[in-house]
């Protein structure tokens, strides 16, 4: 593998970028980061992903593979040597990919009307949401070290990032997630404490001065 | 893989989503007991084995539910390893048909729906909408799929074909209850001529609907939607 070349278009507080770069620092794959203006797209991402125009995109020899699940799928099956992400068990492969895809149905959309939110009814209902899927995640992670049991893997990767915004909503939203959901953040916290993820997470206050000069925007 | 392999589907006639791993039980051969799940009623035993969505379709192998379509259809080529592949070996070309069926499961299924629910301008504007996608589908298969323009057989029946069959696969049923053309075949021939063929395979024709079911489905269907709201 030592000639592969690998460039991945990231934007920095992007969660589903996030995924990305813990996947590749978990395989301990060397590769080119290129960070995108989303305001003033560049030739490279519009060639390379055309379809959505949008982070994450891994180039690997040139080749583009677009949508950070299908990304962490493609690392784990190329360099599948070492640390694996994915689980082999079929049953066990099925149920992270069912919550992976719970994650993304619902994280992103109910976080961003919490954070984005002008109403304060529909900030309220938001909220509601939000706590409610983080119990329900909570409920699935139990009492495991991990979602997939003693090791790190797929659910764990596909999860921390939106961590790094749980500042952004907490503070848009007036509410701790700590207080809700207590066991949720000491998985957090033990993620945190492998260098792949925390190199590869943004300071949850950047994320918040972001998101604050992005609503100003608005 | 022979012993002790109980396989149940909980689904629904109507629902693409139930013709996808219906298609591929098919595909693999694989035999399985049918429960017909009335959406209004929802069963027990699909509430029990899918109380975060309570949706169908479910699949259950040996007791153990796997929910969501798509999940289901790779648990199903991961688990049944003889007989036809749904995914290709190759990383790259899995990772491609993966993108592409996220294309289709995602921004051309919202764009028909939106057809089906609206009409008169809403309706114009949808449908334009879904023909965009279906142009941006043209160049991906021109570019990453060429094999599509060659005759389709029974053999080549994957992810992608299960997908694509799916959700357009009704598309002369809905042409006939909308009036309109769900897929231009101008604007779209690759598209247009690869969708045809597939529904001609006995995998998909025996998975979908027949035109004689389905057309007065769509229409009360249609109708439901396009009701104004009782006071």
């Amino acid at each position: 593998m030592g000639d592969d070349k690998v460039v991945l278009l990231d934007f920095w507080p992007s969660s589903y970028g996030m995924r990305v770069r813990i996947a590749l620092a978990e395989k301990g794959i060397k590769y080119e980061a290129r960070e995108e203006n989303l305001v003033d797209k560049s030739a490279l991402l519009q060639e390379m992903n055309p379809v959505h125009k949008m982070i994450p995109v891994l180039i690997h020899n040139g080749k583009p593979i677009s949508e950070s699940l299908v990304i962490v799928h493609y690392i784990d099956e190329v360099w599948n040597h070492k640390s694996p992400l994915l689980p082999s068990e079929p049953y066990q492969l099925s149920q992270a990919r069912f919550w992976a895809d719970y994650i993304d149905k619902k994280i992103y959309s109910i976080g961003k009307r919490v954070w984005m939110g002008t109403k304060w009814e529909d900030q309220e209902v938001a909220k509601k949401e939000l706590v409610e899927c983080l119990k329900t995640l909570e409920g699935e992670l139990g009492d495991k070290l991990y979602f997939g049991g003693d090791k790190f893997g797929f659910l764990d990767l596909a999860l921390i990032p939106f961590t790094t915004w749980f500042y952004t909503y907490e503070t848009f939203g007036s509410f701790s997630i700590e207080n809700e959901c207590p066991k949720l953040m000491v998985w957090a916290t033990r993620c945190m404490q492998k260098q792949s993820v925390s190199n590869s997470l943004p300071d949850p206050h950047k994320v918040y001065d972001f998101a604050l000069q992005l609503k100003h925007n608005c | 893989m022979a012993e002790g392999n109980k396989v149940t589907l909980h689904g629904a006639w109507p629902s693409p989503y139930y013709h996808r791993v219906k298609m591929a039980l098919k595909v693999k051969g694989i035999a399985y007991e049918y429960v017909e799940e009335d959406l209004m009623n929802k069963s027990p035993t699909l509430l029990k084995h899918n109380p975060v969505h309570k949706k169908i379709p479910v699949l259950v192998h040996n007791g153990k539910p796997i929910c969501e379509s798509l999940v289901i259809l790779e648990y199903i080529d991961e688990t049944w390893k003889d007989g036809p592949k749904l995914l290709p070996q190759d990383p790259y070309k899995r990772a491609q048909i993966r993108f592409w069926v996220n294309f289709l499961h995602e921004q051309v299924f919202e764009a028909l729906y939106s057809i089906i629910k609206t009409d008169g301008e809403t309706q114009e504007k949808a449908l334009q909408g879904l023909h965009e996608k279906l142009q941006v589908l043209e160049e991906g298969l021109k570019k990453f799929f060429p094999d599509c323009s060659k005759p389709v057989v029974s053999e080549n029946v994957g992810m992608l074909e299960i997908v694509v069959t799916s959700i357009l696969g009704n598309y002369k049923a809905q042409q006939d209850v909308l009036g309109l053309k769900v897929i231009d075949s101008e604007k779209t021939p690759l598209v247009f001529s690869w969708v045809a063929a597939l529904v001609d395979l006995p995998a998909v024709k025996e998975t979908l609907p027949p035109y004689e079911q389905y057309v007065p489905f769509l229409n009360f269907m249609r109708q439901t939607f396009l009701k104004p709201p009782t006071a």
